[in-house]
């Protein structure tokens, strides 16, 4: 079963065609990667899905639901989680307060609750705290750094922490946009356990958008090819990389004809 | 209706939003260059008609050579505004610089107000008071031709903006100050510039505006109403701010005729209020999109 | 010196104040405040109920500007609306402990006609809005004379509680100061909850916030309505206080002078506001007193200057703030903490 579907989306900024009539699946409990060239679109299939643009044309259904109409900030109650390509965490905040910050959509707490504290709001802190400690910051070995203050951490550990925060969202889908970005072998070994944890342990499907090549043919078990907006490619990784629209992408058309002779 | 009355009001308030468009060209000019609105702008307008005064009517110097003093000063302190409160707080969050010349407004205040007091001064009248007739309507002198002074000063800065290397220079400069800087363009004196061009607007501006009404140290409160100005035609936009001062100028003007002197304060502010509404970025300002 | 803070549980870890020592001091500070008016001269007595005042509209200032990252021009003009209201209520016979909720709420709803409109769009827009703001309620308390009595002003009569006036700074102490301690610690708790965290998220990266679940628009008019609300609680006690609401009171330089009190305290940080309020509040007594010194000296004309040394040192503070230690008094405390803590060590 497919949890996100996307169909014939379309999206423009000015002259340029971000999305031409892009339709995707991702079945549900894979981990799919979306490839492509720089400039191929990637990112801002991304954005379209969790709500930060609008498509001009097409539809995106999540598990059997079409969200296109939903607004941003709701499509996090339903099961949406993602990180972005330049780090987006709080820096006025703690490792701990960003974490807790993905915990936001299950919390209940109002303004007058929040101000008063003892009872409701203080509970469901304690309690956000605990699932936070066992779930997540043990898991990805973050203990160390949770009161340390974002500007403090390395940028491997900054991207760690953004997928702490993601995953204490409780997601159905993890949108990862290139989460080994910068890093060297050690670390993007790490990571891939990581993805490979939270998408078997979990049953959380795992959405990649990434350039290390070794990464992606390593772990996913889909791959989609995207160039110019469109989609050129999809399937498993073996199938993708024979695929020759996808090396004349990337290598330019003499390779491909190289390699089918 | 009463046409006459309506057309009467109608150009008057149309000329006197040429001043309304000099100011709105001062805060323009800065939003352009630094992405900051300068709320120190109207304390700008009032230390250079104080100037202004002091070289003229105090040390009795003929107005020409009074007047260059007063833009030589207002220069001076537009480069060490930039100098010492700009550039120290460059790479800031746009709130901080914000707050920074509403703090360097206050200070512009009080020192004002110490040296000078609190009391009205009068500038002699500068503009011709002939009133011109058109038809059967009456168009003050002073009001005509500080449009016509306005209107030479705009039309100064654009040719300089658009034709001259300089002006060149400094669009780029705001525009991508990164890629001018890679370009050769000396980025730093760029803004050191824009700055005091931004104080020579508000001094001329200041100047006219004393010299049509009283000096005292509250004549800023102009500029803040001239916000709505800016924000009718759009932050970043000099033909936006021409037409919005225009007609700004003259919404003022037709609320005086047929509301009443005491809400022609307000207008101003309920313009803000409302284009915020209706269209945020203004007639023309260009669209924010956000990198993601 | 300490040597570090352990915690043996996650409830211990998260409370305000986590040491047996802390919370003594906190303690002492209670029972202090009790004391205080009974021990202190009137001058002081005075002083605190001011200090009082202006803690609870910084801390309102404080959630909306310094947390969540709206720029307020016009937090005077919303103070004005709460020292209206309450001199309004108390003509109809309402009393204080009615009233005062009433200005915060009326505050808040002026707030959120305001808000509603600019919140939807980004940062400096809204800083116009609320300037225009300003300048419209002062039209609306200057001209609206059956209401607001005018240029002139209303009067406000005493508190009073069944029959007890709480007139003098003796007894107004007893309402402003619990009050003002209730409403800091309110702030406070905000920030150790999701809401307080989603305003943080608004301010540092709003996108990012929107992903997570946040509605920007939402939070922003209740970080803006909170902030209102503060400020018209505020604006109700300086109406009880000064027994008196005019327009120029609440005018534009008042506006002035509370940002300058959480830039200088710190922005972001209740700490923050405690000490920035108390500076600001120090800063106009101090000046007094040093133009008293002038004329004392001779210079006969100082006090003539007054107004216009206060707009400057005003202005210097927030720019000499604002370039050298842009996180305010709160930061330069929390660096002499760190030093004791860390002594006889350095780093």
């Amino acid at each position: 079963m497919n949890i996100l579907e996307a169909e014939g989306l379309t999206l423009s900024f000015g002259g340029i065609r971000a999305l031409a009539d892009v339709s995707i699946a991702v079945p549900q409990g894979s981990i799919t990667a979306i490839i492509g060239p720089n400039g191929a679109g990637k990112t801002s299939l991304f954005n379209a899905i969790s709500g930060f643009y609008r498509p001009e044309r097409g539809t995106i259904r999540f598990a059997g639901a079409d969200i296109t109409r939903v607004r941003g900030h709701a499509r996090a109650a339903l099961g949406l989680a993602r990180t972005f390509q330049n780090v987006a965490l709080f820096r006025g905040m703690t490792v701990l307060d960003n974490i807790k910050l993905g915990g936001h959509h299950r919390l209940a707490a109002g303004a007058l609750g929040a101000m008063w504290y003892l009872g409701r709001a203080a509970a469901e802190e304690s309690r956000l705290r605990a699932e936070l400690e066992r779930e997540v910051i043990d898991f990805l070995e973050i203990d160390h750094i949770r009161d340390l203050p974002i500007d403090a951490l390395a940028y491997g550990l900054q991207k760690r922490v953004e997928l702490a925060r993601a995953l204490a969202m409780q997601p159905k889908v993890l949108m990862l946009d290139e989460p080994v970005a910068g890093m060297n072998r050690e670390e993007t070994e790490d990571m891939a356990r990581f993805i490979l944890d939270i998408q078997e342990e979990r049953g959380i499907t795992v959405m990649l958008v990434e350039h290390d090549m070794g990464l992606v043919m390593d772990i996913s078990s889909h791959v989609v090819v995207l160039n110019f907006g469109q989609e050129i490619a999809s399937g498993t990784p073996a199938e993708v990389r024979a695929n020759p629209a996808v090396i004349a992408a990337y290598l330019g058309e003499k390779a491909a004809k190289q390699r089918a002779a | 209706m009463d046409w006459l009355l309506l057309a009467e009001f109608s150009i008057v308030g149309l000329l006197s939003g040429g001043v309304l468009a000099l100011i709105a060209l001062g805060f323009v000019l800065v939003y352009k260059g630094t992405r900051v609105i300068n709320f120190a702008m109207g304390e700008f307008m009032m230390v250079g008609a104080y100037l202004f005064w002091t070289t003229h009517v105090f040390m009795q110097l003929p107005w020409w050579v009074a007047l260059a003093l007063t833009l030589v000063g207002i220069a001076l302190l537009g480069a060490v505004v930039e100098r010492f409160v700009l550039r120290p707080l460059a790479g800031q969050p746009v709130i901080s610089i914000v707050m920074a010349t509403i703090g360097l407004g206050a200070v512009l205040h009080g020192v004002a107000e110490a040296i000078w007091g609190g009391a009205n001064l009068s500038l002699p009248q500068l503009l011709p008071r002939q009133p011109f007739m058109l038809g059967e309507i009456l168009v003050p002198g002073q009001v005509l031709w500080s449009f016509v002074l306005a209107v030479a000063l705009i039309a100064g800065f654009t040719a300089y903006f658009h034709y001259s290397k300089g002006g060149v220079s400094m669009r780029a400069a705001a525009s991508d100050p990164v890629t001018a800087y890679a370009m050769g363009i000396d980025v730093r004196k760029m803004q050191r510039l824009t700055w005091i061009f931004a104080g020579v607007t508000g001094a001329v501006a200041g100047v006219i505006v004393a010299s049509m009404t009283s000096l005292s140290p509250t004549l800023g409160t102009v500029a803040l109403g001239v916000l709505a100005v800016i924000i009718l035609g759009g932050l970043d936009s000099i033909a936006g701010a021409i037409i919005a001062g225009l007609i700004v100028g003259w919404l003022e003007s037709i609320t005086v005729a047929f509301v009443g002197g005491q809400a022609r304060d307000l207008v101003p502010y309920l313009v803000v209020l409302v284009i915020l509404m209706v269209r945020p970025y203004g007639l023309f300002g260009t669209r924010d999109i956000e990198r993601l | 010196m300490r040597i570090g803070d352990f915690h043996a549980s996650y409830r211990h870890d998260e409370a305000l104040f986590d040491t047996r020592v802390q919370r003594a001091w906190f303690a002492v500070l209670v029972v202090a405040l009790l004391a205080f008016p009974f021990v202190g001269g009137a001058y002081f007595v005075y002083l605190a109920c001011l200090l009082g005042i202006h803690l609870i509209s910084a801390a309102g200032l404080n959630i909306m500007t310094g947390y969540t990252g709206l720029i307020s021009l016009g937090h005077a003009a919303f103070m004005g609306v709460g020292c209206y209201t309450v001199a309004v209520a108390e003509r109809a016979g309402i009393p204080f402990y009615v009233a005062l909720p009433l200005a915060g709420c009326v505050s808040a709803a002026i707030g959120l006609v305001v808000g509603v409109p600019s919140l939807r769009i980004k940062g400096l827009y809204f800083a116009v809005a609320t300037l225009a703001a300003q300048f419209v309620l002062g039209f609306v308390f200057r001209e609206w004379e059956s209401v607001t009595g005018g240029v002139r002003g209303a009067n406000v009569p005493a508190a009073s509680l069944f029959g007890f006036e709480l007139a003098g700074d003796q007894r107004i102490y007893f309402l402003i100061v619990p009050l003002a301690v209730v409403m800091l610690l309110g702030a406070r708790n905000l920030f150790r909850t999701r809401v307080g965290r989603a305003f943080i998220a608004i301010r540092d990266r709003d996108i990012s916030a929107e992903v997570l679940g946040i509605s920007l628009f939402h939070y922003k008019l209740l970080a803006f309505g909170i902030g209102s609300f503060y400020a018209g609680v505020a604006g109700g006690l300086w109406g009880y206080f000064f027994r008196v609401a005019t327009p120029e009171l609440f005018g534009f330089p008042l506006s002035v002078f509370y940002l300058a009190a959480i830039i200088v305290g710190g922005l972001g940080s209740i700490l923050g506001t405690v000490l920035g309020a108390t500076f600001m509040t120090m800063v106009p007594e101090v000046l007094r007193a040093m133009v008293g010194w002038a004329q004392a000296l001779g210079l006969q004309d100082a006090s003539v200057f007054l107004a216009s040394i206060r707009q400057v040192v005003f202005g210097l503070l927030i720019v000499g703030f604002l370039i050298f230690e842009p996180h305010g008094l709160a930061e330069i405390w929390r660096r002499v903490r760190r030093f004791f803590h860390l002594w006889p060590f350095r780093t």
